[in-house]
């Protein structure tokens, strides 16, 4: 089996002893097209002069001025709403929704708006935003910070929907969208932030500067929009997963040796399907690993499409591994996420044969 | 080009560049604090107007500020609401309550025991004073830092530390963030993360109880950061289009995170002055005087439960601590601006008025303080035999999947099958409870 990660690593990856965590990559990607491009606009709840909650935005007013990267009402339907006009302007907007679990005031502005705005104007008139937003569990934030709604997006007609799972491509990845001109939701795996959370979560964190992907490229770099992420080469199975999940799902796989061909899907919409059909072509079987809740996630449309476009190959039923269909508990956070129990579970009934 | 942002910018014209305003605070971290430019005006100067009347006859209420208590620790004017001596010290001893619950459970969130926890450290009048003015069975909708009307209510300070810790004494099943509580006992909704939800359903609880001609009204308090959420301006309307038995308080504690009060709009107005827009009662309060908040919710309670209509208060009042255990508030303001503050510290003042009143005395003080650490410590240990979080005394796992639906579909009785099987796997022989 296969599991040297290196073999799958993108080209642009060529930078030598440069560790950076993820905050640091969306940091350095923000910093680099406010620099590139005087249509780009960052702004948010508490992203000015503090640099957000999380820190993605530390230093970018002092850098840019306040015109450039600066705080907003706390409102998400205001934020989103004034993106919109914002780009009707020309301009090239970058708001940060503090927790995607707050997102939901801007649904109207998102859905009816921002998705639609090209089509309805025939061209004339487009929505270039990069909407980013932590997302996921994992941090004890109970109910309220720690969903992920990513299926309610890659629902909408005319939302691009992009979810990085390492350093690496959290800065290429984010420099792709802003460049987009359509609206794209940026969901930001909260988990891994600070390491690749692989869901022992009763053993030591890990940091990202002993993951190989945490070796960046300074400077410009994209990763298009659309391509999956080979993360190891395997023949018993294809996994597809996305943001923490990747990692999870790796490190379940290694624990138990199982042979396994890992997808890093990283964009939802536009999805990477010749990816995934080559490799569950190949593997005849395929597991799909989300956080997010059950019923209607992103798991049952990749299921549907493999079924439908690979179902000669298969040898055996499409499996998903997922959130439970309830609001994410607080003190139960671990008995709800989707972890190595239940991956290996799933692992082992779908190569049972 | 129609793809690409068009970045046509300077049409050649020769009219003037435009430029965009972004509120700046008038002081950062290390910058010396002068609140000079804040107008406080004095204790006693505004008219007490009857709860009756008309909006219109309270722009003064909605610009200036409502004061009862002096320098002189003395209440002023007409809006001293007159209390007993016996009411000001229960006030003062759920304050002193409010205050030790908080010291002790931002330690027990450093001590590991939980996750989160949220101060409401010199705010403790806007919740106190003001459930105290209302009936018990009025119904609050508040957000997440009035664990004082709670304290005020006489909720068991167990169920708060079983909350906190997400044990299995939890009555809300762990399953909530600290200090999101619930109580339709003590008429106190369930708290939302979610910022200002509650404002237009406090209005919906209102619109009710007018439409069953019952007596009680409905209060709610947001944060001025929140008053910017489309949800706060819903509440206003409907509000007002219903002539609402409802009380929207605002606590105006000068930030949100690490944006001021200028990022919800109040650089050029009042929260309070809102109100007149709407058709509102506004009235803005000193929200460290124990008194005048005491004094300007009843108004607005009368005001109500005679069918005269909603009102806007905000309390002008500082969030003295960071704004959870989250957050480290010397990375966005100076550090002097909490000793700076104009309307000084709430306890102390009311503590002060009772002294001078002769109805207290520092001893009394102490002793009280004491025994409030006490009860605190006590029932923190209580509470704690129940589990911490994260140390394995939580509540079963079925309980996960209870309360989706009033009913279980079948999806989530295989789901919950499939948590008690994982748990089997992970601790062999264990039992779900
Ligand atoms: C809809 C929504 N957006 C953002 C947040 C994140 N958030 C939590 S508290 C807070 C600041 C609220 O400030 P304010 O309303 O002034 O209340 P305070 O904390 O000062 O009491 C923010 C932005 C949230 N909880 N809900």
């Amino acid at each position: 089996m296969s599991l040297a990660q290196t073999d799958c690593k993108p080209a642009a990856t060529g930078a030598q002893g440069r560790r950076i965590n993820m905050i640091e990559a969306i940091n350095e990607a923000l910093e680099i097209m406010l620099a590139r491009d005087p249509d780009v606009i960052v702004m948010g709840e508490d992203v000015g002069y503090f640099g957000g909650v999380f820190r993605c935005t530390a230093g970018l007013q002092e850098k840019f001025g306040k015109s450039r990267v600066f705080d907003t009402p706390i409102s998400e339907c205001g934020i989103v709403a004034v993106a919109v006009g914002m780009g009707a302007y020309g301009l090239r907007p970058v708001p940060e929704i503090q927790f995607a679990d707050y997102i939901y005031p801007g649904l109207d502005q998102l859905i009816s708006e921002a998705a639609r705005l090209r089509y309805r104007s025939a061209g004339e008139f487009i929505a270039p935003m990069t909407v980013r937003s932590p997302f996921g569990g994992g941090i004890f934030g109970g109910q309220t910070h720690s969903q992920s709604p990513e299926a309610i997006f890659t629902h909408v007609a005319g939302l691009k929907t992009v979810i990085p799972a390492t350093p690496h491509d959290a800065k290429g990845l984010l420099i792709a969208a802003i460049e987009d001109n359509d609206p794209v939701i940026f969901f930001e795996p909260k988990r891994i932030y600070n390491g690749p959370f692989n869901g022992y979560y009763d053993r030591p964190a890990q940091a990202w500067k002993n993951h190989p992907d945490s070796a960046v490229p300074e400077g410009y770099y994209k990763i298009p929009l659309g391509q999956a992420r080979k993360v190891t080469e395997g023949e018993a199975l294809t996994v597809l997963a996305y943001g923490t999940m990747v990692h999870v799902a790796e490190a379940v796989c290694r624990e138990k040796s199982v042979d396994a061909e890992i997808l890093d899907l990283r964009t939802l919409v536009p999805l990477d399907i010749a990816a995934i059909e080559a490799s569950v072509e190949k593997t005849g079987r395929c597991l799909i690993v989300h956080e997010a809740t059950r019923t209607s996630g992103f798991g049952a449309e990749l299921s549907a499409l493999v079924t439908e476009r690979c179902f000669y190959h298969l040898e055996a039923p499409v499996e998903r591994v997922t959130g439970f269909d309830t609001p994410y508990p607080h003190s139960l956070e671990w008995a709800y996420f989707p972890g190595p129990v239940r991956i290996g579970e799933a692992l082992d009934k779908i190569l049972q044969d | 080009m129609a793809e690409g942002p068009n970045s046509a910018r300077g049409t050649g014209s020769n009219k003037p560049g435009l430029s965009l305003h972004v509120p700046e605070p008038k002081f950062r971290p290390g910058d010396a604090v002068d609140f000079g430019h804040v107008d406080i005006g004095a204790p006693g100067q505004l008219s007490r107007p009857d709860e009756t009347c008309h909006p219109r006859e309270l722009h003064e209420h909605a610009y200036g500020l409502v004061r009862v208590l002096g320098d002189d620790d003395r209440a002023h004017g007409p809006w001293d609401p007159k209390l007993d001596a016996d009411t000001l010290r229960t006030m003062l001893a759920n304050m002193a309550l409010t205050r030790a619950f908080d010291e002790r459970m931002f330690r027990g969130q450093r001590q590991g025991k939980t996750s989160f926890y949220m101060k409401c450290t010199g705010e403790e009048a806007t919740s106190i004073s003001a459930a105290m003015a209302l009936a018990a069975d009025d119904m609050v909708f508040p957000s997440y830092r009035q664990q004082g009307i709670l304290i005020a209510r006489g909720y068991p300070l167990i169920e708060m530390i079983n909350q906190i810790y997400s044990n299995k004494g939890d009555k809300l099943k762990g399953r909530q963030l600290p200090i999101m509580y619930s109580s339709r006992e003590k008429s106190f909704f369930t708290i939302s993360g979610n910022l200002a939800t509650q404002t237009p359903q406090a209005v919906g609880w209102a619109m009710a109880s007018a439409i069953r001609g019952d007596s009680r009204i409905a209060a709610t308090w947001v944060g001025e950061g929140s008053t910017a959420e489309g949800d706060f301006h819903s509440a206003c309307t409907f509000a007002t289009v219903y002539n609402a038995p409802v009380i929207l308080n605002v606590v105006n504690n000068q930030w949100a995170i690490s944006s001021f009060s200028g990022f919800a709009g109040s650089e050029r107005t009042t929260f309070a002055a809102r109100a007149l827009g709407y058709g509102l009662a506004g009235l803005r309060v000193d929200g460290n005087d124990a008194l005048a908040c005491y004094a300007a919710e009843r108004w607005a309670a009368n005001r109500a439960r005679a069918n005269a209509g909603p009102t806007l208060i905000e309390f002008f009042t500082y969030r003295a601590e960071g704004h959870s255990t989250s957050d480290d508030p010397s990375g966005y303001r100076s550090a002097q601006e909490r000793s700076e503050w104009p309307l000084g510290d709430p306890v102390n003042r009311l503590k002060n008025h009772l002294i001078a009143l002769g109805e207290w005395d520092e001893d009394r003080q102490a002793e009280m303080d004491r025994e409030a650490a006490e009860r605190v410590r006590a029932t923190t240990k209580e509470a704690e035999a129940n589990g911490i979080l994260g140390h394995g005394l939580h509540h079963p796992f079925r309980t996960m999947f209870e309360d989706v639906f009033e009913e279980l579909p079948w999806h989530l009785k295989e789901q919950a099958e499939q948590a008690i099987k994982e748990r089997q796997i992970k601790w062999p022989g264990s039992l779900d409870q």
